[in-house]
């Protein structure tokens, strides 16, 4: 079996989440085949990370993300790659692409997959993360979305064959203009990220924030948030986890200052190891956590800040 | 401005969740259900748009009977009427075919639900609406705007946000910060009650997956305490037991 693996850059950089994908269709099908679009500067990791071959779309009008036309592309390659699974990493892209792929060749699509299938059945994450559905795929063309964390990259595959692929695409695929991208660069971004460093209202304000930072960026981590911070514009509304934002599931999270509503912990429940730093004790998230620290933010952070730059050296 | 604003029928954020015969239903017992918060958002906006420009406000539930009261209540908050189609809403798919089936020949400019159902996450009906009418879809939607025939959207993208415009018609996956979500006011019950609601019979039964069966995550163990004074501990504990750093 064949299964086709869609591969997501940033600035010509491959996200580590796509890697994922490609090794979860290793995993699956055995022979894998990856799609990319525009620049790669890393090819290399897609091949070692399972694809034996990488069709690469040098389209220009495809160089920046366009939904309707990727997911024509990808239809495409599909067919032409006789290939019966597409895998693909949750993103805002990956999520939209795949609803359409799966209409154009008349596939069974899950998303929120959280580990390899067995047979037709995947595993997904429900009820925002309280809790898992076991869902058997029923048609002969599968469409699989992971979560971060599925599964584990591999970093054992060859150099893969590089095809360049150029279907014609119809123009009613362009209709939609985008302006502008407005991005903070050079951050890691919060649903890629291995580990998460979040602050809630114990920082008092958003001019406290500075140690999430130095944390984050000792840890090559994202910087997160709960809502209520984001509503009061202390952060970005795109660094909101939980219920109503973005859900992670990184190996670590680290909460600060956080209470833990059943909101923002449905965010964060299938993180791996969830670390909660809060000076109250009854703290909800303290139940929730696997290490704690009672302690003042404000003193605890910057001393593990400092730890951990001491460890890396 | 004819807008179709797509609703689910959830269990509120608070709730807890279990399941009942073997794993395979969802125990309703003591749930409290609710319209969808993305879709509360979708509809919130679509009641500023008929605010702005007039027009009218359908809609659309796929569910059994027992989701009209929600139904009711998005007639409460602002819709003028409203679509049952009474099925279960067995998967993504076949919402979206029911979708589809209620907006061909209808004209809707504008086709708004939230980014995704709280119940099952998977945020796949818009494009698939979309993919089925031949119209762009567009989500997360954070702000829509229209001004004429062209809608300007700004749309979350991971780490930032993307700045759009389209033309009518299309399909909007929303949340917030779009609208602030309405309560229903005394005058809005009132009327809620008499407003038409339409029960359809499922135009299509394909769906393509299947629960066989639900789970619940593993019991968390209990918290390791660490003491403040001692975060050489922490940093030992999560490099060499959790192996996370």
């Amino acid at each position: 079996m064949t299964a086709l693996a869609f591969v997501e850059t940033d600035e010509g950089f491959v996200r580590k989440s796509s890697l994922e994908a490609v090794s979860y269709a290793k995993e699956t099908a055995g022979d894998v085949a990856a799609i990319v679009f525009g620049e790669a500067k890393d090819v290399e990791l897609i091949g070692k990370a399972g694809a034996s071959k990488v069709l690469h779309v040098t389209d220009e009008r495809l160089a920046q993300p366009n939904i309707m036309a990727y997911s024509s592309v990808i239809a495409e390659a599909m067919n032409q790659e006789q290939a019966t699974l597409l895998v693909l990493a949750k993103s805002s892209l990956g999520d939209p692409v795949s609803a359409r792929v799966s209409i154009k060749v008349d596939a069974a699509l899950v998303s929120n997959v959280s580990g390899l299938p067995s047979g037709d059945t995947v595993k997904r994450s429900i009820y925002t993360g309280k809790a898992f559905a076991n869902t058997v795929l029923k048609a002969e063309k599968k469409i699989i979305s992971i979560k971060k964390n599925a599964v584990i990259v591999k970093e054992n595959g060859e150099s893969p064959e590089i095809v360049e692929f150029s279907p014609a695409i119809a123009d009613s695929d362009f209709t939609v203009k985008i302006l502008k991208v407005e991005k903070q660069e050079g951050n890691v971004l919060l649903p890629e990220a291995d580990v998460v460093v979040s602050g809630g209202r114990g920082l008092k304000g958003p001019e406290n924030w500075g140690m999430i930072e130095d944390l984050a960026k000792v840890l090559g981590a994202a910087t997160g948030c709960i809502k209520p911070v984001s509503d009061m514009d202390w952060r970005p509304h795109h660094e909101h986890v939980g219920q109503t934002g973005i859900k992670v599931s990184p190996s670590l999270y680290i909460a600060i200052g956080i209470s833990g509503a059943i909101q923002h912990l449905a965010g964060i429940n299938s993180s791996k190891y969830i670390l909660a730093i809060n000076k109250d004790p009854e703290a909800p998230l303290f139940k929730a956590a696997d290490f704690g620290v009672v302690g003042d933010a404000f003193n605890v952070v910057p001393k593990l800040t400092d730890a951990l730059k001491k460890v890396q050296n | 401005m004819k807008i179709l604003v797509c609703i689910t029928h959830v269990p509120d954020t608070t709730s807890r969740i279990s399941f009942t015969d073997g794993n395979t239903k969802f125990d309703k017992s003591g749930v409290q259900f609710i319209i969808g918060p993305y879709d509360d958002y979708a509809l919130a906006r679509a009641v500023e748009l008929k605010e702005q420009s007039g027009g009218s406000i359908t809609v659309l539930n796929v569910g059994e009977a027992e989701t009209e009261p929600t139904i009711r209540k998005a007639l409460a908050i602002g819709a003028d009427d409203a679509i049952r189609i009474n099925a279960f809403p067995e998967d993504a798919l076949f919402v979206a075919k029911q979708i589809a089936s209620v907006a061909e020949g209808a004209e809707y400019d504008l086709i708004l639900m939230g980014r995704e159902s709280i119940d099952f996450n998977g945020g796949q009906v818009h494009s698939m609406v979309g993919e089925l009418l031949g119209l762009p879809s567009v989500s997360p939607v954070m702000t829509l705007d229209i001004e004429g025939n062209t809608a300007k959207i700004s749309r979350e993208i991971e780490g930032g946000k993307e700045h759009i415009a389209l033309s009518l018609p299309f399909i909007a996956g929303c949340q917030e910060p779009i609208a602030e979500w309405k309560i229903p006011n005394m005058r809005g019950i009132m009327s809620a009650r008499t407003k038409p609601l339409e029960v359809r019979e499922p135009t299509s039964d394909v769906s393509k997956t299947q629960v066989s069966d639900f789970e619940l995550p593993p019991a968390k163990g209990d918290v390791k305490l660490i003491d403040p004074e001692n975060i050489g501990e922490l940093v030992n504990l999560l490099k060499n037991e959790a192996k996370v750093i």
